[in-house]
């Protein structure tokens, strides 16, 4: 399959191109950026006029719900909504029912996810047994199926004895260790941020501290292990400050933040919006511009959109009582481009936190454009509107705080390994 | 940043009440209606006959997700005033431990011929819920959600603070105990705040505040002794039994030497000021006896007004204005 990408605006944050040219496609690889190899016989040729031609986006949570969430959402339609989003890596966390705590169950993600289109699948193993925080996985035995980091998800770890063993033994073979900073303890039952809102209308909350008491827990292990360690969906700005100075200090540690809460606020929630009900909770308006300028001065170095589909059985109900979460693989982009926008910054560099930064995390081949790479391509129109509704939304969870919303940016082609996998 | 601008639930497109779901963001003129309609409904308590004619034929159903037999009893005596057919539901012992979902549940109700739900619910933002789903001639009253409103209990003790110490710009109010928890302190701070009272406190230990409580335009004590001085009147609120030891208070004994209302504390206060509290009191531990059943206390003429401020709410929601 040889197809050629004509006349697009070629942007790869990686090296700061950004012109328009062609793009040239062979055998599932990169061949020709600008002027394409000599005799190029195309299969295919599209015509990418206005449209941005960019890396396939890299996204670090997307829930796939299987196994075991199948009444959500199934790995056939989150595949395809993550390919409608552009996305062509995306890491899966092991919060499944089971969760991806033995190698068999690797086995069997990748195997049905290589068999259907869309995105590379990257899974995140347990780090401990069915994620209860008391036994560790096989680490290097899931690694060897294809666990390219071990994680809790969003399960808590009360023993920090076992969180520590559980940084030594990954770093006994160097396997990277993502954490949600959430202690075990503070804000158990909370739902909202400990703030204005949740003042007023009586949401159990979670303080600030839920975050910064584990952080400074991962901190000091990481300072004693030289564990590697990311850290997953930042929600305050206490915690953005810790970050950064770890970073200033020289932790082994990167960073990333969930699309929503980059955008929203405590203030959203104030309509009892279930879809605004997400782990960590939004917190205040301070909050978010902290977690913005974090993403500014590189504190914070990938955005994901922390994909969570939930059917409307598990929404609809008293905010407190509704599944945490939001869809996002479809979001992602346009929310960050409306965050670029927003913050003046120029498409380029937005675009790097949904590329090869994230792709950096992850350790994988992806997220630029170059010459003998993998023909991982994105083209989407910049300027293009279209409305959040439930028909506008590929993917089976319908959970979005924009429904109803206006936003720009919509994908017109997703290639994965020179494959066309997406076009609109 | 708000991505979705909602309509008030609680309002017509023409401003009249369309549901009774909390007190904040409720305009100030329609409080005072509220509490003008339960004045003119007093008297009808005196009568021989004890009954209007205004929900004649209307069947409203009193949902208690959550066990209470003094607010249900109310709302029930209020609706059988107003001549209405009252049918009561204890759902917590049926559907839900049966898996049924909320809307389900109400959805079935509906599907009764109900004109009106009085709900109450465990979860904050229960009745915004229902309220958003039910058909257009159905009305939602919230009898309490969670930590969140308890609407008509915060009206009634308006009432019984501008019955007994007139307008509430001239005011000041401090409410004692377990804020954190109550959806009781959440609608009086709303409608005080609302109705124009120029100093509202608020009085309790900080493990008993929401963290930013300041922002709901409250001042805050930690001491009850200068929480509660020079005040008109002194709202107490009820200890829940499971918050009296743990992580938040060490024990009732402590709570009650530090911020229970006996007749020596309440010297602080004006001479003639009021004492109230919504029911069912802990004498010994957030109100001494002397004070319960002393003269400064409003405690029973708040349960009277409660029946007028709730007929009040149902005969403004289904349509027959006093």
């Amino acid at each position: 399959m040889k197809v050629h990408i004509k006349n697009g605006r070629v942007i790869d944050p990686a090296t700061g191109l950004d012109q328009v040219q062609d793009v040239y496609v062979a055998a599932g690889h990169i061949v020709g950026l600008g002027s394409g190899p000599a005799d190029f016989h195309p299969n295919q040729v599209i015509d990418a006029t206005g449209l941005v031609v960019c890396p396939g986006l890299v996204d670090l949570a997307v829930r796939l719900r299987e196994p075991g969430g199948e009444h959500m959402a199934t790995l056939e339609s989150e595949m395809h909504a993550a390919a409608a989003g552009g996305i062509t890596s995306l890491a899966c966390p092991p919060d499944t029912d089971p969760p991806l705590d033995e190698p068999g169950l690797i086995d069997m993600l990748k195997f049905r996810a290589r068999h259907m289109p869309g995105p590379r699948v990257y899974p995140v193993g347990a780090l401990t047994w069915k994620l209860q925080g008391d036994r560790l996985t096989e680490m290097a035995e899931l690694h060897e199926s294809g666990c390219i980091a071990f994680s809790q998800a969003d399960a808590r770890m009360e023993d920090t004895e076992v969180l520590l063993r559980a940084l030594e033994y990954a770093k006994t073979f160097d396997l990277p260790v993502w954490l949600r900073p959430q202690d075990a303890f503070i804000g158990r039952g909370g739902v909202a941020h400990d703030g204005i809102v949740s003042a007023r209308l009586g949401l159990p909350a979670v303080p600030v501290p839920a975050e910064t008491v584990a952080l400074s827990t991962i901190l000091l292990l990481v300072r004693e292990t030289g564990a590697r360690v990311h850290l997953c969906r930042l929600s305050s700005r206490a915690g953005v400050e810790m970050v950064r100075r770890a970073k200033h200090d020289g932790l082994p540690i990167t960073c990333d933040v969930g699309i929503h809460h980059v955008h929203l606020s405590e203030m959203d929630t104030a309509d009892f919006n279930s879809n605004c009900h997400l782990i960590p909770p939004l917190r205040s308006l301070r909050d978010r511009d902290a977690l913005r300028q974090g993403l500014a001065d590189g504190t914070i170095d990938a955005i994901c959109s922390d994909h969570t589909p939930v059917d409307e059985d598990n929404k609809q109900l008293p905010f407190q009582e509704s599944e945490a979460g939001a869809t996002g693989v479809e979001l992602l982009l346009p929310l960050t481009l409306k965050w670029a926008a927003e913050t003046g910054l120029p498409l380029v560099k937005a675009l790097g936190y949904l590329t090869h930064r994230p792709a950096g995390i992850l350790g994988i081949p992806a997220g630029h454009l170059a010459i003998g790479g993998p023909a991982d391509l994105c083209l989407f129109d910049p300027e293009a509107p279209w409305t959040v509704t439930p028909e506008n939304l590929a993917s089976l969870g319908k959970n979005s705080p924009y429904l109803g919303l206006e936003v720009l940016g919509r994908v017109r082609y997703t290639l994965i390994d020179g494959h066309l996998d997406f076009k609109r | 940043m708000s991505p979705k601008i909602s309509p008030n639930l609680q309002l017509t497109e023409d401003g009249r009440l369309r549901h009774l779901l909390t007190l904040d963001g409720l305009p100030a003129r329609i409080l005072t209606q509220i509490l003008d309609t339960a004045e003119s409904f007093i008297s009808v308590g005196d009568r021989e006959v004890k009954k209007v004619p205004l929900l004649r034929g209307k069947a409203i159903f009193n949902i208690f997700f959550e066990n209470s037999t003094r607010t249900r009893t109310t709302f029930e005596i209020a609706a059988k005033r107003l001549s209405a057919d009252v049918v009561n539901l204890n759902i917590g012992a049926s559907s839900q431990s049966k898996g049924e979902t909320l809307l389900d549940t109400v959805a079935n109700l509906a599907a009764m011929q109900a004109d009106m739900f009085v709900v109450r619910h465990s979860a904050a933002g229960a009745a915004h819920l229902i309220a958003r789903h039910v058909a257009p001639h159905i009305s939602v009253v919230n009898a309490g959600d969670g930590r969140a409103a308890h609407p008509t209990q915060g009206l009634l003790d308006m009432y019984t603070l501008r019955h007994f110490k007139g307008p509430f710009h001239k005011l000041r109010v401090a409410i004692v105990g377990d804020i954190l928890h109550s959806r009781v302190a959440r609608s009086q701070i709303h409608a005080l705040t609302t109705l124009g009272c120029p100093e509202v406190r608020v009085v309790a230990p900080r493990t008993l505040l929401p963290r930013d409580v300041e922002s709901m335009g409250v001042h805050v004590y930690e001491r009850i002794e200068e929480g509660i001085r020079d005040v008109d009147a002194v709202l107490m609120l009820r200890l829940q039994n499971e918050r009296m030891q743990g992580a938040r208070l060490p024990s009732s004994g402590e709570f009650y030497k530090r911020w229970g209302l006996t007749p020596e504390k309440l010297k602080y206060a004006k001479p003639d000021a009021i004492v109230m509290h919504p029911g069912p009191m802990n004498r010994g531990v957030e109100i001494d006896s002397d004070v319960a059943d002393g003269k400064q206390a409003v405690i029973l003429p708040q349960v009277t007004f409660g029946i007028a401020v709730r007929m009040a709410v149902m005969s403004m929601l289904g349509g027959g204005q006093a």
